[in-house]
């Protein structure tokens, strides 16, 4: 069934009402329970306006009005996926598994390998694992409620399940692959469930991309629950056509020493908003949040990331960076929380903008709420055209000045590439970042990771 | 090669060079002194093309060309060199990536082919010699944790690795301890040949030991107020600057 006009809170509630029965279909008793406390939260607090300090740079009542349709059953799309994969570059072997509009997308709704390794459809795990979901889905992401993961909560009806047992280590990165099929505005919204026990490593790569021209709002939540002495590896590449709105909400969970890292580039998309939510509840932990926006007319980038040290001797870092060009706009607000047993704590930000033109702009927040006394945090950021001097330097020696911008920038943006720790996929993003740079990077019909060379 | 005329240069209306006439021919060494603020790194700088000094009057002719009309990059390739005061540090530009791309664009101006990896590492190699570079510092980022002296050496490497006509070295010896100013200046000699000329700035006569010039000149307050052969370095060196001074009021 399709919604046209999706106006305000009521509207919203009034077609989850109107469309339960098919919402809910497939679902098993304990997501539809979480939809109907979901609801209620979203009708509770609506959307966030912008007095609303956490969403005061984007303006995401906006968002939610415009003409978009929503989808309750999955497309049949023939999706070929050698067709999307034109050339494939063969350093980067990946697993890759699709969406379409939301929904896993494959004959098999479940993947199950010999070691219990176990890659599917949410909605068909959340049946069989009844179990893993009373533990883990929808844990982290209720604490505080927000209106845009409720909304997210209560509609959504698949997405990617991944659980990775104790002690299983995945050598192979994961490849998710986010399509959008449709020849109407969509409202598309996904819901992703990581689980990695103790001991347990994988490494997950997200990649957002579109094959309509129309526009569509993506509202994708992700929660990743990391065991202890677990390692995960989380890159999200977006690189969606600039009529596109992307909301990504990422939910993190870490246990007693576990390390994770997550990476956030933004080549190209209209509007984006990326939420990072972390919670160290086990010592010695380690987190680290890193991003690159590359952005130019009229789009707009807005990062928030919230760190909540709950237990002692944990590290984190946030690195963010990001070059606006033309009328581009972004924000980036970046949260340290302390409580008060967290001694030892180690927290540092930064977030570094390059702004090429005087329209572009740039708000940058660092959030510290300090509650123990024996910790170690810092922050910076700064704002700043590309440096005259290095410049000057670089052309001294005979280096043409659009090429001495590009080499400045290009050496800006590593500083987060540099911390991929999948090395093919850090030359693959070294390679689409520098072509970004140059303006050779558009829109294409192929996944730019594992086919920007058609 | 390099005739200056009259040069007048001034940074926010503030007038810093007040009327330079200098004549430079191939195969000779200039040293430039000078007390501080006398106006030697905006002359330097200026003829290197640093676009925040202005001309507002005067000409630099240089091989029969107007320099001053030509972008820093073109200045460059036509074979003008500026060693830094102060070398910048650039955090993630390789010195590897910097000095490739800056060698094959000289290269393609003289329209020649890019050199390939294997040929360019082994002019590199030869030339890191030259100024006794650790071969680790190339595997860096340009000048980043570089000490003053590493990054003064760079400098004469990157003049090595250019082959310029008319190397402007300022202030090279500044900060240098006696070994390393050995061997910057060495790497200056060894690279000096008939065709090619070079000025050298300095508060000091002791980088003159080494590097031997043909003219020496005395900057001060925006004019060269002094000319003569490498003993008026020593006399200067004796006598301080208030000789000069003294001998103008």
């Amino acid at each position: 069934m399709l919604i046209t006009e999706t106006k305000n809170k009521e509207y919203f509630v009034n077609i989850y009402n109107e469309n339960l029965e098919e919402i809910n279909k497939n679902s098993s008793e304990l997501i539809k329970c979480e939809r109907n406390k979901a609801i209620q939260d979203f009708q509770n607090i609506g959307f966030p306006d912008k007095k609303n300090e956490k969403y005061k740079y984007t303006n995401i009542e906006s968002i939610f009005n415009s003409n978009l349709k929503c989808l309750f059953n999955p497309v049949s799309a023939n999706i070929n996926l050698d067709e999307i994969f034109k050339c494939d570059v063969p350093e980067l072997d990946t697993n890759i598994f699709i969406t379409v509009n939301g929904w896993f997308h494959d004959n098999e709704l479940l993947k199950i390998s010999e070691k219990g390794f176990i890659i599917g459809s949410l909605s068909e795990a959340s049946k069989k694992y009844p179990e893993l979901f009373e533990k883990y889905y929808n844990k982290f992401v209720n604490e505080e409620p927000d209106a845009i993961t409720s909304l997210n909560t209560a509609f959504a009806q698949d997405g990617v399940f991944i659980y990775v047992p104790e002690g299983v280590v995945i050598e192979k990165p994961i490849q998710i692959i986010n399509l959008v099929v449709s020849d109407e505005e969509l409202l598309i919204n996904q819901k992703n469930l990581v689980i990695i026990e103790n001991r347990g490593e994988a490494k997950i790569i997200v990649c957002d991309h579109s094959l309509t021209p129309y526009k569509f709002l993506y509202n994708t939540v992700t929660e990743v629950f990391a065991g202890q002495n677990s390692r995960v590896d989380y890159y999200k590449v977006q690189n969606s056509h600039n009529h596109s709105t992307q909301i990504s909400s990422t939910f993190i969970c870490q246990k007693d020493n576990s390390n994770v890292l997550s990476d956030i580039i933004t080549l190209h998309g209209g509007l984006i908003r990326n939420n990072i939510n972390v919670l160290l509840d086990g010592k010695d932990c380690e987190n680290f949040v890193g991003g690159l926006y590359l952005v130019d007319k009229f789009q707009h980038v807005d990062n928030y990331v919230s760190i909540d040290h709950a237990k002692p001797n944990c590290m984190s870092r946030q690195v963010f960076r990001g070059v606006l060009d033309d009328n581009a706009t972004g924000a980036f607000n970046g949260k340290i929380l302390v409580r008060k047993d967290s001694q030892h704590t180690n927290a540092y930000q930064t977030n570094n903008n390059i702004l090429l033109t005087n329209e572009a702009k740039i708000n940058t927040k660092p959030q510290l709420e300090i509650y123990a006394d024996d910790v170690k945090c810092s922050h910076g950021a700064t704002v700043g055209q590309l440096d005259e001097d290095a410049l000057f330097y670089l052309r001294s020696r005979g280096i043409e000045y659009k090429d001495a911008k590009l080499l400045l920038m290009f050496a800006f943006a590593h500083e987060i590439i540099k911390q991929i720790r999948v090395e093919p996929l850090k030359d693959r993003i070294n390679e689409l970042v520098e072509k970004r740079l140059r303006g050779e990077l558009s829109r294409c019909n192929c996944c730019s990771i594992n086919c920007g060379k058609q | 090669m390099l005739v200056i005329k009259d040069l007048h240069v001034s940074i926010n209306e503030k007038e810093i060079l007040k009327g330079i006439n200098l004549e430079i021919k191939p195969g000779e060494i200039h040293a430039i002194m000078g007390p501080n603020g006398s106006g030697k790194s905006t002359l330097a700088s200026v003829l290197a093309g640093r676009e925040i000094y202005t001309v507002t009057s005067g000409k630099v002719i240089y091989e029969g060309k107007n320099l001053l009309e030509m972008t820093p990059e073109k200045r460059a390739k036509e074979g003008i060199f500026l060693g830094f005061q102060y070398p910048i540090e650039i955090p993630g530009v390789s010195m590897v990536n910097f000095m490739k791309a800056a060698v094959n664009e000289h290269r393609k101006y003289k329209g020649l082919s890019p050199l390939s990896s294997s040929d360019f590492l082994k002019i590199m190699r030869e030339k890191k010699q030259l100024v006794e570079i650790d071969s680790q510092l190339t595997n860096r980022s340009v000048n980043e944790g570089f000490s003053g002296g590493e990054k003064k050496k760079n400098e004469i490497f990157q003049m090595a690795m250019l082959e310029p006509k008319l190397s402007i070295l300022d202030e090279t010896d500044s900060g240098l301890d006696i070994d390393a100013l050995r061997i910057v200046a060495n790497g200056v000699t060894k690279l000096k040949t008939k065709d090619n000329a070079c000025i050298v700035i300095t508060h000091y006569q002791r980088l003159l030991d080494y590097i031997i010039p043909d003219f020496v000149h005395v900057l001060y307050e925006g004019k060269i107020v002094k000319s003569g052969g490498k003993e008026l370095a020593f006399e200067l060196e004796k006598k301080g600057y208030d000789w000069i001074k003294q001998e103008l009021e």
